[in-house]
């Protein structure tokens, strides 16, 4: 087992550990708290693929947080009221099943980012962050002027969507939902990194010449994993917004996209657990820091411009030294 | 006479005023090295690049295995077989040099769109990529990050994944930079045999290695092509000598 791996099992224990500890301590509010790092971490490693893996600083990633945060929103509030979503040409119900909801949140954060990545990747560097920050802006705008929804309000949905078997009202419960979600995910991200299409990706960020000239398209493989991460992100989205009951436009804001990328910065760019890393880190110090002091974001912005300055890899770089090969 | 793979015909480029590329016509039939020189600045590494892709040209056509394919993009050429190494390696330095050959292997397979399984566990990419690297003599620095190798071994690491392309033609942007004495040599002896597979445009300084190799050496002079020839013709053409091989009499 490398160094990094122990690291990584640490970090994948720590989670359950501390809710199940807060369990027996009666602490329903840390419970709340380990969730939040779940589902946040599941967000981060949504936007790893692209960062990370694929070298795209996407700077719109709340674009897609939102999109699956409103698509458990909108199918919620439609259930709740008994309304119709769509009535012509067929009729279309809302529903407050979990996975129909998370299906959903997973093919509308796709769509989305094969729509957004297809412009966008035709650009690079500091045009590719611009052009990602103003999709992510243009879709917090239209959240905000769209009545319908809450507006500017948001919506706030009163019961707990559901998971057949289980009772989504307990914290231990839905915190078990996004653990696991989180869990398979990592998975199949680590999987993804070590496939072929990850491997050509990761040569594609290093060098796309290289990668054109062994006859693949930098452009494609770039869309794909833009695609598989908007997703990913989407699906974190949709349990975010479950987590809290209410959606709104700040889920868009692009103070959301930032944190997204604080994450994965923090923890270690590129690392598998980084943004699990990151995620943790970032609610530990919001907690802290936050109940000492209103201004605990100049802290948080003194720990970041010294990883970014002193330890490139992040948390896991600094602790497990350099990536080793695959190999 | 046997039809050209790779016929170059009339290719121009022009950045604003200067003429990096005038009217360029060559061939590469199969089996030979035809080898492209010129003094620096000359247009070479630009004429490499208007047939390999990346650059598109002002005017004039490539025809490679019948077909045209100046239109082409980099990626579809390489796909139609044209295998390029570059003057300045151009690798994935984070890689392995493993990694670097089974992403050639990969390219040319196109088994791109595999998710779940392990790469570097497939037994027939590992193969195909260990097999390029041991005709180079890299074999057993497999295991070593790109990053970690010296100039010379880049340069050999580009020869191997162009071989892992199985390509049709080799377009190989002076090979021999950087090697030293002794790899010359043995790059030489390499591409030697290595123009039964398929034959090689070879730009390249070291005259030595081009006299040794070259079936045909065509010259370029301020973006023109000033003659082609046999070594023998090129050694005795006047306006060679004065262009170009004057200023190196002691070769």
């Amino acid at each position: 087992m490398t160094r990094e791996s122990l690291i990584n099992t640490a970090l994948f224990l720590m989670l359950p550990l501390t809710a199940g500890a807060a369990w027996m301590l009666d602490e329903p509010f840390i419970i709340t708290l380990a969730t939040k790092v779940a589902i946040l971490a599941l967000a981060g490693v949504g936007l790893n693929i692209a960062l990370g893996l694929g070298g795209l600083v996407s700077l719109g990633h709340a674009a897609f947080f939102g999109i699956g945060g409103y698509a458990m929103g909108i199918l919620a509030h439609h259930a709740q009221n008994y309304t119709p979503l769509m009535e012509a040409p067929f009729l279309i119900e809302g529903t407050n099943a979990m996975p129909i909801i998370w299906l959903v949140a997973v093919i509308a954060g796709a769509l989305a980012a094969l729509a957004i990545g297809a412009l966008s990747l035709r650009t690079s560097g500091v045009y590719f962050i611009m052009i990602t920050l103003a999709f992510g802006q243009m879709l917090y705008y239209f959240a905000i002027s769209w009545p319908a929804y809450g507006g500017e309000d948001g919506l706030s949905i009163y019961v707990r969507n559901g998971f057949p078997g289980l009772n989504t009202l307990d914290p231990v419960q839905f915190f078990a939902i996004a653990f696991v979600i989180l869990a398979v995910t990592l998975f199949a991200a680590g999987r993804l990194a070590a496939s072929a299409f990850g491997l050509a990706l990761s040569a594609a960020r290093q060098n796309a010449v290289r990668v054109e000239t062994v006859g693949l398209s930098p452009y494609r493989l770039r869309l794909l994993a833009f695609v598989i991460s908007g997703a990913i992100t989407a699906l974190a989205g949709a349990l975010f917004a479950d987590l809290n009951r209410f959606v709104s436009p700040t889920m868009f804001s692009w103070q959301m996209s930032g944190e997204i990328m604080i994450f994965v910065i923090l923890g270690g760019v590129g690392r598998l657990y980084g943004p699990v890393a990151g995620a943790a880190l970032f609610i530990l110090l919001e907690h802290v820091l936050g109940g000492l002091s209103d201004f605990w974001h100049v802290y948080l912005g003194i720990l970041l411009l010294l990883v970014v300055l002193f330890a490139r890899g992040g948390m896991i770089g600094s602790l497990a030294g350099r990536e080793v090969a695959h190999d | 006479m046997t039809e050209p793979l790779l016929d170059i015909r009339g290719l121009t480029k022009s950045f604003g005023a200067l003429v990096a590329t005038d009217d360029v016509s060559l061939t590469l039939r199969p089996g030979e090295i035809h080898a492209l020189i010129g003094p620096n600045g000359a247009g070479k590494s630009t004429l490499i690049k208007q047939i390999a892709g990346g650059l598109p040209s002002d005017a004039g056509e490539v025809w490679f295995a019948g077909q045209n394919v100046t239109k082409l993009t980099t990626v579809a050429r390489s796909r139609a077989g044209l295998g390029r190494t570059f003057q300045i390696s151009s690798l994935a330095m984070e890689f392995t040099v493993l990694q670097n050959a089974v992403l050639g292997a990969l390219g040319q397979r196109g088994t791109i769109w595999r998710f779940f399984s392990p790469v570097m566990k497939n037994p027939e990419l590992r193969a195909a990529a260990m097999a390029a690297l041991e005709r180079v003599g890299l074999a057993d620095h497999a295991g070593t990050r790109t990053a970690e190798l010296s100039h010379g071994q880049r340069r050999l690491l580009e020869v191997a994944v162009a071989l892992t392309l199985k390509p049709r033609v080799f377009l190989m942007d002076e090979p021999m930079a950087g090697l030293g004495a002794e790899g010359s040599k043995g790059l030489t002896t390499f591409l030697d045999d290595l123009r039964r597979e398929a034959p090689i445009l070879l730009v390249e300084h070291d005259m030595d290695a081009v006299f040794a190799l070259a079936d045909r050496i065509s010259v370029l002079v301020y973006g023109k092509v000033i003659a082609t020839g046999t070594a023998e013709q090129i050694k005795s053409n006047r306006d060679v000598r004065e262009a170009y091989l004057g200023e190196e009499e002691a070769l």
